[in-house]
């Protein structure tokens, strides 16, 4: 059995982040990933940020990426990869997969920053090959460099299926339509607004009725929904396309935090059932944090900023910092925050973060 | 098939350099990267069928999550191809139900 100070869970934005600022006070850490490859989903990100110049407005994710992982190679973090955790036991004790075996790692201070994975959507014909997430595609496309089909619909108009949607665009695929159950669209105007100018039609109130074909996706049928969501008879239009991507949400993966006994609160805004945490990203399990979309779904910035406060908060709680330091540090990650949980999509946000930390506050 | 050439990421740099054996075909393939993407790459969709109804299933996540991709490489079956690196010299069945161990003769 190997020991560590600080053991983090997953090497995406929130994981990374954390390791820079617990490593940059001094502790020793150790992040677990099961992938090949550190960076999480930011790798896949070749789109430009948003919000201010402090959250790296402007440059696009794979870059913010690239940066993280030189700062944690600077500041000396031991990254494992192809590390499967599958267990989380009393004192700290964390088990793990790699390469065909079984390893223990021993931890002062645990962080679960595993993130979250797309929904599906049932419908029939959703088991055919080419039915796949709009991440998964975008995965191919921009990691792998290879188009996992040629005539693409989308069905979904949150960020993620209007930006893989350009991305796509940008692969060379031809997409045909973007439909959207709701009445209307549910990411940012610029983003809907780049693949308008691009041709791409966007249907709103609006599913799939059925995927054609028999070994692969041949086509679909859509069909309109009225103001209570029922389908119109008559309104159905057919598509030949060879790929259908799901933009229908994620849930966070919180399989670990369920096992290491955190209690939960259900917050449908934030993605489900999440683990209660307080203001230091510390859950109900003394000793085990949280950071990133583990915690309820969001968006990498908010990812990173969180990663960051547990970070601050387990090298504090180590006794890393002197004097006020630990807390001017929270308090301004803490105002970075608040800054992006703010304008018409990130109030909601705000309002149920809010309602996640009052849940840990009426426990206490 | 292949995104050689890209706006933001730029010319493929990388060459195929490996050759994988699926169903007894052939296929090139880069060494490193995900089985699932050389499949795609060759226009193969269909990378198993269902245990009881012998539906035919794809690529679904391609995060190692939903298993749908699962095959059998080099002998073991259920290895999941969206995250499993291409090594020259493999060599992959569609996977049937539960699949088999042992390389198919």
């Amino acid at each position: 059995m190997k020991n560590t100070e600080i053991a983090i869970i997953g090497a995406g934005p929130a994981g990374l982040s954390c390791a820079v600022e617990a490593a940059r006070a001094g502790a020793q850490v150790t992040v677990l990933d099961e992938n090949l490859k550190p960076g999480g989903q930011l790798f896949k990100q070749i789109h430009k940020f948003f919000g201010s110049r402090e959250h790296q407005a402007g440059i696009r994710g794979f870059r913010i990426g690239q940066n993280l992982l030189e700062e944690t190679e600077k500041l000396g973090v031991n990254v494992l990869l192809s590390a499967s955790v599958y267990g989380i036991y009393e004192d700290g004790l964390i088990a793990y997969i790699k390469d065909g075996r079984d390893h223990t790692l021993k931890a002062k201070k645990i962080v679960i920053a595993t993130g979250a994975s797309e929904n599906a959507l049932a419908f029939p014909g959703c088991t055919l090959p080419g039915v796949m997430g709009a991440g998964a595609a975008q995965t191919m496309i921009n990691v792998n460099r290879v188009l996992p089909g040629e005539k693409i619909l989308m069905v979904g108009s949150g960020n993620v299926g209007l930006i893989v949607s350009y991305q796509l665009l940008q692969a060379g695929a031809d997409v045909v339509a973007l439909i959207e159950a709701a009445p209307k669209i549910g990411g940012y105007g610029v983003h809907a607004a780049k693949i308008r100018r691009a041709g791409v039609p966007i249907y709103t109130s609006t599913t799939i009725k059925e995927v054609l074909g028999e070994e692969k996706v041949e086509g679909v049928v859509t069909v309109s929904l009225d103001e209570k969501w029922r389908p119109l008879e008559g309104s159905e239009k057919e598509f030949r396309v060879d790929t259908v991507c799901l933009a229908v949400g994620l849930s966070p993966l919180t399989e670990l935090a369920w096992m290491a006994g955190c209690e939960f609160t259900f917050i449908p805004a934030l993605g489900g059932h999440v683990p209660i945490h307080d203001s230091n990203m510390e859950t109900t399990v003394p000793g085990i944090y949280v950071a990133g979309d583990v915690t309820g779904v969001e968006e990498a910035s908010s990812a990173m900023e969180e990663g960051r406060l547990a970070g601050v908060a387990c090298a504090e709680s180590l006794g890393y910092f002197e004097g006020q330091k630990a807390l001017e540090l929270k308090q301004e990650i803490w105002r970075r925050l608040d800054a992006l949980r703010t304008g018409p999509f990130g109030e909601a946000r705000f309002r149920a973060k809010n309602e996640q930390l009052n849940a840990r506050r009426k426990l206490a | 098939m292949r995104v050689l050439h890209h706006p933001i990421l730029g010319d493929e740099t990388r060459k195929t350099n490996a050759t994988i054996t699926v169903d007894g075909r052939e296929i090139p393939a880069i060494e490193g990267e995900p089985i699932a993407a050389a499949l795609l790459a060759a226009g193969i969709k269909k990378f198993r069928e269902t245990p009881k109804h012998h539906k035919p299933r794809g690529i679904f996540c391609a995060i190692g999550r939903c298993t749908d991709c699962v095959m059998i490489v080099d002998g073991v079956p259920n290895v999941r191809t969206c995250v499993t690196p291409v090594r020259d010299g493999m060599i992959i069945y569609t996977q049937k139900g539960l699949g088999k161990w042992g390389v198919e003769k």
